[in-house]
């Protein structure tokens, strides 16, 4: 979702290396949870990926009969990315984090990484995503792990049928960052009954425990902005006012690298405002996925129930509408109502239960398959969440130091990380690839 | 160029004619959301002067289409057959033939140090760089400074007026078009006082080969597609984006 990064987030692709390491052994320097989840990773500190890659697009049609509202005139399947080995090779399904698409860069990093270390990878939009919701989705309400799941697995078969002339594959891996991550886990679950794949391994990236205590802790950022998150706008506008007035004050030749960089060290922003700035490009993720789940359902949620919209009607008031509201209030208003109606005496704490790792806790403890990659500053996580991960994977956890949430996805350390996870080396618990 | 231009011509008219004809099924009637704007009491954002939005939004999708249909399978032939190094020098070449528009720009701003890097790099270029094929000026600590007739006007203190989506160059501004207009102006003024082809049998399909070999190589540079984000909101991202960028590296140093 390359647009809906907020403009000063917008240039952080090639991003010099300007930070001192803490004093221990891991290399990623950013040290501020907000920051690094916010930067990313500097560029010199990416490996060198192969340039030219046969980078394909698959466009898979697996729901046919469903009517496509003329508003989505565009979306002509689920589109996945795919890279494939001409010799026969393992394949590699990757599920994106929440509201991002097939094509994310950070996901791209990873299918290049494991292209490059012999693998076939397809990459799959996360269930939040507007594409997944209109063309792979059976309710078109994203948000239960398990449905979820399942939508995941039909598609990674469509995907699997189409491709299966073309490529050798000898065995299915599996993996997935943030809310992918911990989606993962459930589509590794439905596997062991459904046994198509027979994922021998299954990697989950900075993943959530309760997704609904993750998100309420992106939640709770944008709480800590002036006036709370109803003042999302106000906050946006006096940021962007300071970001073009530092701009304009400061000698700078365009909005690149080096001016980022400047935001960054002259503290341009706050630590309570640079989560804020997390918290509302979450929200207008968000807004993406409420709208497009209202229009798909007509459920009258925030568009009229009825109204037929056409790509060229203006639906500006409509996003005003979406980012106003909270993944609280979606979950309270559009998403509980719709599963109580589904399974009758169903409560709000057993459905919130229901949407975390626990819920599958004795499968995830009985398997060997499973590796964890998280920070110690992911603010997804609480620090009884980063215990229980470590109890339940034991030497498949691996803890950095640093990296906030996804920020040193791109790391040289972290994607080695991966890719020996992959390979099936032994890694030492606090040791180094 | 005759042939594409009518097809150009003919999906506009379509397109634009294609509100007017369609028929809407007989639906049960409209009832409010829960949600509605009425209830949010917050300054709008990310909301840009949009007057022509219907237009605008018509003819983002009239790109999409000629993209689709036009541009991106040449892109994607020129990408197949050419090597990558090939790629790189002729964007080189056309991006050093811009250093002229940067130059005069720069100039018209009254930038003094801004004009001399971008003499600076358009000499160091044209010639260590052979012809512009290399850029060894930027190693050398002469980057490049972008500038354009509209940006021109925005450092003088013209608004950019309100968004416009022109048909095949995309987001731009009442102020952008028109300085996109006096820019490929001066450049034809510039070619034809030169008329570095006159000489031979073949002036006209030279230049036109050349101009369509830009057009390639600049689609071939820019990875915007239309709609590929999935967004549902794209369209208000892309021009408060585009705005925004504009607007901020226009406008002239409070101090000078």
């Amino acid at each position: 979702m390359a647009y809906v990064r907020l403009l000063f987030l917008v240039y952080l692709m090639l991003w010099p290396v300007w930070c001192q390491a803490e004093e221990d052994s891991y290399g990623y320097p950013i040290p501020g949870s907000y920051d690094a989840t916010i930067l990313g990773t500097p560029a010199k500190l990416i490996p060198e990926l192969p340039k030219k890659i046969p980078i394909r697009q698959l466009v898979l049609d697996i729901i046919p009969d469903r009517q496509k509202p003329e508003i989505f005139f565009y979306d002509e399947g689920l589109r996945c990315t795919a890279a494939f080995q001409k010799q026969k090779a393992p394949l590699v399904f990757l599920i994106a984090g929440a509201g991002s698409s097939s094509a994310a860069p950070k996901l791209l990093t990873l299918l290049k990484s494991l292209y490059q270390a012999g693998y076939h990878v397809i990459t799959l939009p996360s269930p939040s995503h507007p594409n997944f919701i209109i063309s792979a989705s059976q309710s078109c309400i994203p948000g239960d792990l398990n449905e979820d799941a399942a939508d995941l697995y039909r598609a990674m078969e469509a995907a699997w049928n189409e491709i299966k002339p073309d490529i050798k594959v000898s065995d299915f891996y599996l993996g997935g960052y943030s809310l992918g991550g911990t989606q993962a886990a459930f589509v590794a679950k439905l596997d062991e009954g459904r046994k198509i794949f027979n994922f021998r391994k299954v990697l989950m990236i900075n993943p959530s425990v309760n997704l609904y205590d993750s998100v309420m802790r992106i939640e709770e950022l944008l709480k800590k902005i002036p006036g709370g998150p109803k003042k999302e706008g106000q906050f946006f506008n006096r940021m962007l006012a300071r970001f073009s007035e530092f701009y304009r004050y400061g000698n700078f030749i365009a909005i690149n690298d080096d001016f980022i960089y400047a935001v960054y060290k002259e503290r341009l922003f706050s630590e309570e405002e640079t989560g804020g700035l997390i918290g509302l490009t979450f929200r207008i993720n968000l807004a993406g996925m409420i709208f497009t789940s209202d229009v798909l359902t007509n459920s009258g949620y925030v568009v009229p129930k009825n109204k037929v919209l056409e790509n060229t009607d203006p639906v500006y008031d409509y996003f005003l509408v979406s980012t106003h509201l909270s993944f609280f209030d979606y979950f309270n208003e559009y998403f509980y109502p719709y599963f109580k109606k589904k399974r009758p005496g169903l409560s709000k704490q057993a459905l919130i239960g229901s949407l975390d790792l626990k819920s599958i806790e004795d499968y995830l403890r009985s398997s060997t398959k499973f590796g964890v990659m998280t920070n110690r500053n992911d603010f997804i996580l609480t620090k009884s969440d980063l215990d229980y991960l470590s109890e339940l994977f034991r030497e498949r956890f691996k803890l950095y130091p640093r990296g906030g949430h996804l920020g040193n996805l791109e790391y040289k350390e972290n994607l080695a990380y991966m890719v020996d996870f992959f390979n099936g080396k032994e890694v030492p618990k606090d040791g180094r690839p | 160029m005759a042939g594409p231009n009518r097809i150009f011509l003919r999906a506009l008219l379509a397109l634009m004619l294609a509100g007017c004809t369609t028929s809407r099924p007989v639906l049960p009637p409209e009832e409010p959301p829960m949600h509605s704007v009425e209830e949010f009491r917050d300054q709008r954002f990310a909301d840009i002067a949009d007057p022509w939005e219907g237009f605008n939004r018509s003819m983002y999708k009239f790109n999409f289409y000629v993209d689709k249909y036009l541009f991106l399978p040449v892109v994607r032939g020129y990408e197949y057959v050419t090597p990558v190094f090939v790629q790189d020098r002729l964007s080189n070449f056309f991006g050093n033939i811009r250093e002229v528009r940067n130059l005069t720009n720069s100039m018209f701003q009254l930038k003094g140090m801004e004009s001399l890097t971008t003499l600076g790099r358009f000499v160091t270029n044209s010639t260590i760089g052979l012809g512009g094929l290399f850029d060894p000026a930027t190693p050398l600590g002469l980057p490049q400074r972008v500038q354009d007739f509209g940006k021109t006007l925005g450092y003088w203190g013209v608004e950019s007026g309100p968004y416009l989506v022109l048909p095949i160059f995309g987001p731009s501004s009442v102020r952008d078009a028109g300085g996109m207009a006096m820019d490929s102006g001066m450049r034809y003024g510039i070619y034809y006082g030169i008329d570095p082809f006159g000489n031979t049998d073949h002036e006209f399909e030279i230049a036109s080969g050349i101009t369509t070999l830009e057009s390639i190589d600049l689609r071939h540079q820019e990875n915007f597609r239309y709609f590929d984000s999935g967004y549902p909101f794209e369209y208000y991202m892309v021009r408060f984006f585009y705005h925004e960028k504009r607007d901020i590296e226009s406008k002239g140093h409070p101090k000078e």
